[in-house]
């Protein structure tokens, strides 16, 4: 219901001025919509024209890093800026890896707490519910980083890893040192931080999922967790979209990463308890105080790869859900 | 209603292009070159003059405090000072895109001579402090300079280990493995510290050298940022050890080490035995005008068996001004004669702030030079101080 008013609407304002008979040539170009549609043209090409500066800047900057390393920059496995040699490949499976757990971990808490707020919870609580998602959301990655350092890394460090690594140690991923901070509490505090978003964005699919859909459900018999799932599907695209800003966030997050991980660069860390190093955090980290050029045009080398990589990520994802959105035949798409 | 849409999001746009146009015509002159163009307005009274600077972090609550107190003393002068990295400061020096610009590390050789007529201008004195958390073991265990390279390598392992029980008789020290704690952004603490390690232990100079960030060979190892980040880290990891700037050490309160200098003594890092290394370091140092890339406080103190009671991990703070301010594009005299004023001020009077803020005041020798410096200062090769 919602949906289709919408989209007559975005219809009306984009195909009446050419085509409606008094548009003629009684009024000039200079209509309200015209300058509108110009408007929103020009802000639309501004995104092209941002992100193709940014990569042409990015490129400039990593050149004397892409002449002296090119590929071997991507499967380099060390990092040393007092003999200039420099690869990524320990940062870019590190933001991989972490952002994987925390996906891992925020996808189901993300689709259950908005199932809870959309469907579960009585209105009135889960007004008040959303608001502190929204709240959780609109925090600052700093002051999770901070929060991480002095509540997540004692809290996990003293109560919640021992007992893992007692009964899981005879596996390699939960054996070894624990420090607190490491490669599971980053990936734990970047679920943390991208659930708000995902469940808020989520919430308010499935409250925009017609109603009748659910209704039709219902009617065949279906019970209200048969009718949830029929709602989710029609969602998925959706979710998938929620997925990946997470996903986004997740592995462009600096800040918070660097204060949790250990910074440690290595190809591999000994367990998921060990320190390692993401892409964005080696960014902030070594930007400021890098003197020596080739040090420098490494980072915005790193920079220009995590940008890459984002990009191949959402690519994949927007493939994905062309995919989908092919086999449900577009009939349940807006 | 859906005029008044359309009216809302012309106004928004005509709103927000005004604000990036202001924000275009404002910005640079709060940094950039354009800046030094601009530099004073048209004011009335006595000429306002601003004066901009930027460069290493470790200074700037001192330079803040200095700018904050030389405008109430001199109304018509403003100071804007940009804490955006000794790298970036270097680099803007070069550029000439500030009027003075503020390192942890002097010019390279290199750089010293794409900048001709550079003067450098010790302003401040930084110290690195050894900090652990060993639980049970008193503060003030004493290090020398081969055991703190040998742990910060990774190859002693252990609080037991015989290496350094046989520099602390008398301390029980755990069976624990320690872990090593450095900084994980790039820092002048970093350098110190690395220039320190590099000076002492000859393998440490071979396989990781000294730089403001550095390959860390521990395999364990923690990086934490900034020297908050460290010693927050530190108290929070039993068992840890870490360096961090001297302010920081005494704010934050844990354990810090005593470490052995040439002359055999076991030095506990404070104002008196920092400045001490400094008064013997000066002794070396190069004319203002000179090239100070060489210059390194912890390298001729290592080896200097005389200094006594000096705490060997010490660094300068530099000022990086040109000798003939009139190659800065845009600059007047009056602006250049309240930059020699301002500096002259910074290390004299300004030297008085420095113990509150735990930075540590230059010894009367190192004042000396940079009164020297500071005469050397010209604007259309006018002198701009006399006497």
């Amino acid at each position: 219901m919602v949906n289709g008013d919408r989209s007559s609407q975005k219809a009306h304002i984009f195909f009446l001025p050419t085509c409606h008979p008094r548009a003629g040539k009684a009024k000039t170009l200079l209509t309200g919509d015209n300058v509108f549609k110009a408007f929103t043209a020009v802000v639309a090409s501004s995104i092209i024209l941002i992100l193709g500066l940014m990569v042409y800047y990015l490129y400039l900057g990593s050149r004397s890093s892409i002449e002296k390393f090119g590929l071997v920059f991507l499967i380099g496995v060390d990092w040393d800026p007092v003999r200039g040699v420099f690869g990524a490949l320990p940062l870019v499976l590190g933001t991989l890896v972490t952002s994987a757990i925390a996906l891992l971990i925020a996808l189901p808490i993300s689709l259950g707490v908005a199932l809870a707020l959309s469907e579960y919870m009585p209105k009135r609580l889960s007004n008040v519910f959303s608001f502190f998602v929204e709240l959780l959301a609109a925090v600052p990655s700093v002051v999770y980083g901070l929060w991480g350092i002095y509540v997540l890394i004692p809290f996990l460090r003293e109560i919640v890893y021992p007992p893992i690594r007692s009964s899981l140690g005879f596996l390699p991923l939960f054996s070894g040192p624990i420090y607190g901070g490491g490669v599971l509490t980053a990936g734990l505090l970047l679920a943390i931080m991208i659930t708000p978003i995902m469940s808020a964005i989520m919430r308010d699919l499935f409250i925009l999922t017609p109603s009748t859909l659910k209704e039709a459900a219902m009617a065949l018999g279906a019970t209200k967790w048969e009718a949830v799932r029929v709602m989710m599907s029609y969602a998925r695209s959706g979710i998938i979209a929620a997925t990946i800003l997470g996903l986004g966030r997740a592995m462009g997050e600096a800040m918070a990463v660097t204060m949790v991980i250990g910074n440690r660069f290595q190809l591999l860390p000994s367990s998921l308890f060990d320190a390692w190093y993401t892409m964005a955090a080696i960014l902030a980290n070594e930007f400021i105080e890098a003197i020596d050029p080739l040090h420098i045009s490494a980072l915005i080398n790193v920079g220009l790869l995590l940008l890459v990589i984002n990009l191949v990520v959402l690519i994949c994802a927007r493939l994905i859900i062309w995919r989908h959105v092919k086999a449900v035949g577009g009939v349940m798409r807006e | 209603m859906e005029k008044s849409v359309v009216l809302t999001v012309i106004l928004l746009t005509v709103i927000v292009l005004t604000g990036v146009a202001t924000w275009q015509l404002l910005a640079p002159q709060t940094m950039g070159q354009e800046s030094s163009k601009l530099p004073q307005s048209p004011s009335q009274l006595p000429k306002e003059v601003s004066i901009n600077g930027a460069g290493a972090t470790f200074p700037f609550p001192l330079i803040d405090k200095w700018a904050t107190e030389y405008h109430k003393a001199h109304p018509n002068v403003k100071i804007n000072y940009q804490p955006i990295g000794s790298g970036g400061g270097q680099r803007a020096h070069i550029e000439k895109t500030v009027h003075f610009a503020v390192s942890d590390a002097p010019l390279s050789e290199e750089q010293f001579q794409k900048a001709p007529g550079t003067l450098h201008i010790p302003i401040t004195i930084g110290a690195v402090v050894v900090i652990y958390n060993v639980p049970n073991v008193p503060k003030g265990l004493n290090f020398s300079g081969e055991v703190l390279a040998k742990i910060f390598l990774g190859e002693i392992r252990k609080w037991s280990d015989s290496a350094i029980a046989a520099l602390n008789p008398g301390v029980r020290l755990p069976d624990e493995e320690i872990v090593v704690i450095h900084r994980s952004d790039s820092s002048g603490t970093t350098y110190i510290f690395t220039d320190y390690l590099s000076a002492v232990s000859q393998e440490w100079k071979e396989r990781v050298g000294r730089g403001t960030a550095v390959k860390w060979p521990a395999p364990r190892a923690l990086g934490a940022k900034g020297n908050d980040g460290v010693a927050a880290l530190v108290r929070q990891t039993p068992y840890s050890i870490g360096y961090v700037e001297f302010t920081y050490a005494m704010k934050t309160g844990l354990s810090y080490g005593r470490v052995k200098n040439a002359a055999g003594e076991y030095v506990e890092p404070t104002i008196e035995s920092i400045t001490k290394a400094v008064e013997y370091a000066a002794i070396e140092l190069p004319k203002g005008d000179e090239s100070w890339s060489k210059v390194s406080i912890v390298q001729s103190v290592a080896q200097n068996t005389r200094a006594k009671g000096a705490y060997p991990i010490v660094s300068f703070s530099y000022v990086i001004a040109y000798k003939e301010l009139n190659v800065l594009p845009g600059i007047d005299e009056a602006t250049a004669k309240a930059l020699v004023d301002f500096l002259w001020w910074c290390v004299h009077e300004g030297q008085g702030y420095a113990a509150e803020l735990y930075y540590v005041p230059l010894p009367p020798n190192v004042v000396r030079l940079n009164e020297d410096s500071l005469r050397m200062i010209t604007f259309n090769g006018q002198r701009l101080l006399r006497g």
